[in-house]
Order: C-alpha cells, then structure tokens, then sequence
C-alpha cells in the first residue's frame, strides 16, 4: 500500500466460532456463499493466477479479477474490480484482503478492502455491504441460519 | 465478540465522537485523531483500547503508522438481532414523520 493520504481503505473484523477449516470452505465454496451473500456467490479456482468473478443471482457478472495470494485456511488476496457501474469501474483495481487467525474458541476474521486512491466510490459502495455479509456469515456458521436474506 | 462489551464502549461520549472521526475520514493515526480533540494523547489512547477491545475499532500498521479503523460490524449484529426483527418499512416511516415535523424536510 501508498500513502494513506492517496489511499482508501477500510479494515472489518469479526469472531466466528468455528474452524479456520470451516470459515474458508464457506468463503470459497458457492453453495454456501449463496445463503449469506443475498444470493450472489464468486466464481474461481481460488489459487494464485486464477480468474475470480462475483456474479449476481441471475449469472451478470457485478465484479471481476484474479487472486493474488492463496494459502488455505490462513489468507486470500483478491485483485477486484467492479463490472456494473461504470462510474465504479472506472476507479480500476482494487484491493481485497481476508486473513483467518485462530482466536480462543473461534477464528478472527479480517477483511481489508483498499484502493489507490482517495476518495473512493468503489470503496463507499463495498463498505456499506460488507457488514451485513460477515453478520449473516457469522450467523450461518454458528447456527446454520442467516439473519438477512432481502 | 460480548454485546456487553460493545454497548460500555458506546456508553461514552469521547468514544462515540472518536467513531464518528473514524467515520469521516477512516485509517488515522493517533496523532491524527487527537488533534483538534480538547483530550489528551493519554486519553485518546484509552479510549482506543477500549473501542479495540469491544471489537469496534481495528487496527492496521503501514510502515511506522499505526492506522485506526471503524470496525461496524458488531453493531450491525446488533442492529439486526433487535431491530431487524421488527418491521423494517414502520421504522422508516416514524424516522420520516419525526424529520418532516421536525422541519428537517420542508422544501
């Protein structure tokens, strides 16, 4: 990362009581992502180089890119850039980061998104989403229900 | 993450406006965040610890920085465990009522 004066970024966090095991298994697989991520899931080989792709419910592709850095159950970097929005699409690249850290009885769960510049609307756009993913994400794994499903 | 820890941690109002800085311009340092703050570095310092402790506010080193974020996803839970379950379209109803009498929304 560049200077934070000409970078975006935000870092969320979240317990989950489960495996690293589990947690990254739910991060990569579709079936699972459906239930928590409002009926989108990625698509990928989840290795470095691969092509990486988040699709709506109905197959259009809302964001795209490639991973960068896999090392199973521990990290994830994703090159993410958005599809749909022409004003989005234009900041360019953008970074994601998932980090899995066992913690106690659960696993910490760490999502950085940044981009190299500031502001950001790509970056305001994810933000907003992501709390109400990692809580229904949290909630599938703990109890097998999401809080959120519209 | 407790809710307890969550719901002392925003029972203060230095903390509450250090989340709203946070908010406003997210990744400062505590350098940062002091200033223009009538509070001392030592304070500020407290009260980050205890925000990080309840899990609202995460952290981040680039270089020598130490970089502080707002972390909402603990009170998202919360949020969605008790208001969520209540009718989400009556809320923003009263939410509108209260802001029209209020005289926030007159053209």
């Amino acid at each position: 990362m560049t200077d934070a004066a000409q970078s975006s970024e935000f870092v969320y966090v979240t317990f989950i009581r489960t495996t690293p095991e589990r947690l990254w298994s739910a991060l990569t697989d579709p079936e699972q992502m459906k239930k928590y991520w409002f009926g989108m899931h990625c698509e990928s080989g989840w290795t470095a180089g691969s092509p990486w792709r988040l699709l709506f419910t109905d197959g259009r592709v809302a964001d795209a890119g490639e991973i960068l850095e896999s090392d199973p159950p521990r990290r994830l970097a994703i090159q993410w850039r958005n599809e749909f929005k022409p004003e989005l699409k234009a900041e360019g690249q953008a970074l994601c980061v998932m980090e899995l850290e066992p913690a106690d009885e659960a696993v910490k769960l760490t999502v950085s998104h940044s981009i190299d510049r500031r502001p950001s609307m790509f970056i305001k756009a994810v933000s907003g989403g992501w709390p109400k993913i990692l809580s229904n994400l949290k909630s599938l794994l703990e109890t097998g229900e999401v809080v959120l499903t519209g | 993450m407790n809710d307890d820890a969550v719901f002392r941690a925003l029972a203060d109002v230095s903390r509450r406006r250090l989340l709203d800085r946070l908010h406003a311009d997210n990744g400062q340092t505590l350098g940062a965040l002091c200033d223009g703050l009538e509070m001392t570095r030592q304070a500020v310092t407290k009260h980050l610890a205890i925000l990080e402790a309840a899990n609202l506010v995460s952290t981040r080193r680039r270089g020598r920085e130490k970089l502080h974020f707002i972390n909402p996803v603990p009170i998202n839970e919360i949020a969605e465990r008790w208001i969520g379950k209540f009718e989400r379209p009556s809320l923003a109803a009263l939410a509108h009522l209260k802001s029209t009498l209020e005289g926030e929304d007159h053209d």
